[in-house]
């Protein structure tokens, strides 16, 4: 019988908008007195309306949020920036509290809000692991008896008694998420620690975690990375501004984030106010979608085995030298499908600051099955920046093709191989 | 009746309950005593971490009170010509720093608790107050070794036949440790409470400590003090521990040890308060720090 192991009630969480107080006692003293003489607050910026009830400017970064969680699940929580993800996980921590509602646990928790927590750089990893152990809740005795599953973990053995400035990033971060990784709470919270390192230790990060879950405990999972998502958790919440939007299976959840996307932005030709990542050096303004047919004819809709041309804007404020372009389609579950980037053929972008480029891709016979897409922008250099990335900047349909349709079926599938065929009765 | 029972029963099976407020006097001192291990390896993080990759290490504990106590002597008691009880300056002025100094640093170095530990208190709970604890602990290492040095110049000048007589008052010298360290830890852990809204007290805590000095027989004795100024002397929750402290290990002091009991208590009040207030702070001071 599984047991509820965490229950969430109207949980709600106010900041307030801008500067909290001016920041010292006589400024909050000298705004109080401006008010009191009906004067302006003398601490407004230049040019910013005075509506007069700015200490009651709040933001509701979560708001009445009711869940459970049993014991053993692992819960994925998924949402685009500020949809309160990061907010629940931090009352959930008791890093800070919540402003409204009652969170009841049983069992330990620990977070990994970020892993490394604590380290003191002048410390060696062998006296960082019992520091950091004993910041996440252990006991001296504990870390001594994982002492060596957890260096064995990290890969770090050769080091452990160098003071841990002298280790790589590489390093520092596998011996903070070893010792994360070893506490054995019955609830963990993990938030984004699977953005570092190689590849090879973010799935040995995944493995652990699942270790975890399948050890009857329970995991709290905040990823942006669906695919993580989809591999770990079997439930899903789906934040969207504060309020709880959706709960249910991850595929359910999921679909149900994704497809958001589509009515997300309808004007393409202005990206300016689309969520994005990036050093912002030069930006994507405008995207075009265009689809063609096998004799070059515009489209009015995406078929299946049509071309599709796409014309990106971009225009830059400072140099950019040898960037690549590229667009990526994912599908419903955030599975990447195609990435195409001029860097494939040789080709990189230069532009001096203030300059606009052109950049126009056309895919050839493109034969993806009848379904909806995700598309996404990236201007960069492959693993030294990101100059401008869209993760999801719109979403496509591709419709059947209904001349090759001799069934009325759609089956399911991502790629639509050309193929001939030959049935003979024997 | 046993549904009732029952109902209970299932509420008291939560290990933890997240509320917006805790009632004020949930204190989780047992909490702190669970991370037990956690203070004890703060403690020695900070001893080790404050002398590597220094020339003189551990000297350096013993080179500041020589110092600080060497210009005491030349501007007070050789050119401001204050006196002394009688005692060697020297002495006198040791004995007298040796005992602020432990005073000073733990209210100084627990009164921004929250501003400096901002970004390590926001990523992961364990019970806030380890840290201040943890502080007011590792500079007991220090106290004991400036204590060390104050005794060896104790043997010294009495070998070297001064006035001073060392006497059975000596034995509360763990009470005068014990209520400098709550009256440190109390004073600084309120003014780091109130220091997340505002930053003005902690530019007035470093300045304000030494100004507090002075308002502290610590480079005069509490003799040379008569009239309202005596009066206002002795609220101060410091000037019978020092007294007190010169009376054991030196022979003097113009004060009833009884006055001590006025310094517990005054101890014990602002301690609690302390703890009150940070307790209030700690649930929520992420979002204003």
């Amino acid at each position: 019988m599984s047991q509820t192991t965490i229950s969430v009630e109207n949980l709600s969480k106010s900041y307030q908008l801008g500067v909290i107080g001016t920041g010292t006692f006589y400024g909050d003293v000298k705004r109080w007195w401006a008010r009191r003489l009906g004067k302006q607050d003398p601490f407004l910026k230049v040019g910013e309306p005075d509506d007069g009830n700015r200490e009651g400017d709040t933001i509701w970064a979560l708001k009445d949020a009711n869940f459970t969680v049993q014991q053993g699940e692992a819960l994925g929580i998924i949402g685009r920036n500020g949809a309160g993800k990061s907010t629940l996980l931090k009352i959930l921590s008791q890093v800070t509290a919540p402003s409204r509602g009652v969170v009841k646990v049983k069992g330990r928790i620990a977070s990994l809000l970020e892993v490394g927590t604590g380290f003191h750089p002048e410390l060696t990893g062998r006296e960082n692991i019992y520091l950091n152990g004993t910041i996440m809740g252990m006991n001296r005795q504990e870390i001594t008896r994982k002492f060596d599953e957890i260096v064995d973990f990290s890969g770090v053995e050769r080091f452990i008694d160098t003071p841990v400035k002298r280790y790589s990033s590489g390093m520092y971060v596998r011996l903070a998420f070893a010792v994360a990784a070893h506490l054995e709470p019955e609830i963990l919270i993990v938030d984004e620690v699977l953005a570092v390192g190689d590849a090879a230790f973010q799935k040995k990060c995944l493995g652990k975690m699942e270790d975890v879950a399948n050890h009857g405990r329970t995991v709290l999972f905040v990823s942006h990375n669906i695919g993580a998502i989809n591999s770990l958790c079997n439930r899903c919440l789906l934040l969207e501004n504060g309020n709880l939007a959706k709960d249910g299976s991850t595929a359910e959840v999921v679909a149900a984030y994704q497809s958001k996307f589509y009515h997300a932005v309808n004007d393409l030709s202005d990206l300016s106010s689309v969520e994005r990542y990036g050093s912002g050096k030069a930006r994507f303004r405008s995207l075009e979608l265009l689809p063609v047919n096998r004799q070059g004819e515009a489209q009015a809709a995406l078929i299946t085995g049509s071309d599709l041309k796409v014309g990106l804007t971009i225009e830059s404020r400072e140099d950019v030298v040898d960037a690549n372009v590229a667009i990526v389609f994912y599908d419903s579950t955030g599975f990447r499908l195609i990435d195409v980037s001029t860097a494939l053929q040789g080709c990189y972008l230069n532009m001096k600051a203030g300059q606009s480029a052109r950049v126009e891709f056309q895919l050839h016979d493109l034969f993806l099955k009848s379904g909806v897409y995700f598309l996404g922008l990236w201007l960069g250099r492959h693993n030294f920046e990101d100059i401008d990335g869209i993760t999801y900047v719109t979403a496509i349909s591709v419709e059947p093709n209904i001349d090759d349709l001799k069934h009325s079926i759609n089956f399911p599938g991502i790629y639509q191989c050309q193929f001939s065929q030959q049935v003979t009765v024997i | 009746m046993m549904t009732i029972k029952t109902v209970t029963k299932l509420q008291e099976e939560w290990d933890l309950v997240i509320r917006p407020y805790r009632p004020w006097w949930d204190l989780r001192l047992g909490e702190l005593w669970r991370y037990r291990d956690l203070i004890r390896f703060l403690v020695w993080r900070d001893f080790v971490a404050y002398y590597k990759q220094t020339i003189l290490g551990p000297l350096w504990y013993l080179i500041q009170p020589i110092l600080t106590t060497s210009v005491f002597t030349v501007i007070f008691g050789n050119i401001a010509g204050l006196s002394t009880d009688g005692l060697p300056a020297f002495l006198f002025y040791l004995a007298g720093n040796t005992v602020w100094s432990y005073f000073s640093t733990c209210l100084l170095s627990t009164s921004n608790t929250f501003t400096s530990n901002a970004a390590i208190f926001g990523k992961v709970y364990f019970p806030r107050l380890s840290i201040p604890v943890s502080v007011i602990i590792s500079n007991l290492i220090s106290f004991t070794i400036r204590l060390g040095l104050f005794i060896a110049f104790l043997v010294y000048f009495w070998l070297t036949g001064a006035e001073i007589q060392p006497n059975r008052w000596i034995l509360l010298l763990p009470v005068l440790i014990l209520i400098m360290a709550g009256l440190g830890l109390g004073l600084g852990i309120f003014i780091s409470s109130l220091t997340t809204k505002y930053r003005d007290l902690q530019q007035l805590v470093s300045f304000g400590v030494q100004l507090l000095m002075y308002a502290t027989p610590v480079i005069y004795p509490l003799s040379s003090v008569q009239g309202i100024w005596r009066g206002l002397l002795l609220s101060n929750p410091m000037t019978p521990v020092i007294e007190m402290f010169r009376l054991g290990f030196l022979g003097t002091s113009a004060l009833e040890p009884a006055y001590l009991l006025y310094s517990v208590v005054f101890m014990i009040l602002l301690l609690l308060a302390g703890i009150l207030i940070f307790h209030r702070v700690e649930a929520s001071f992420m979002d204003t720090v």
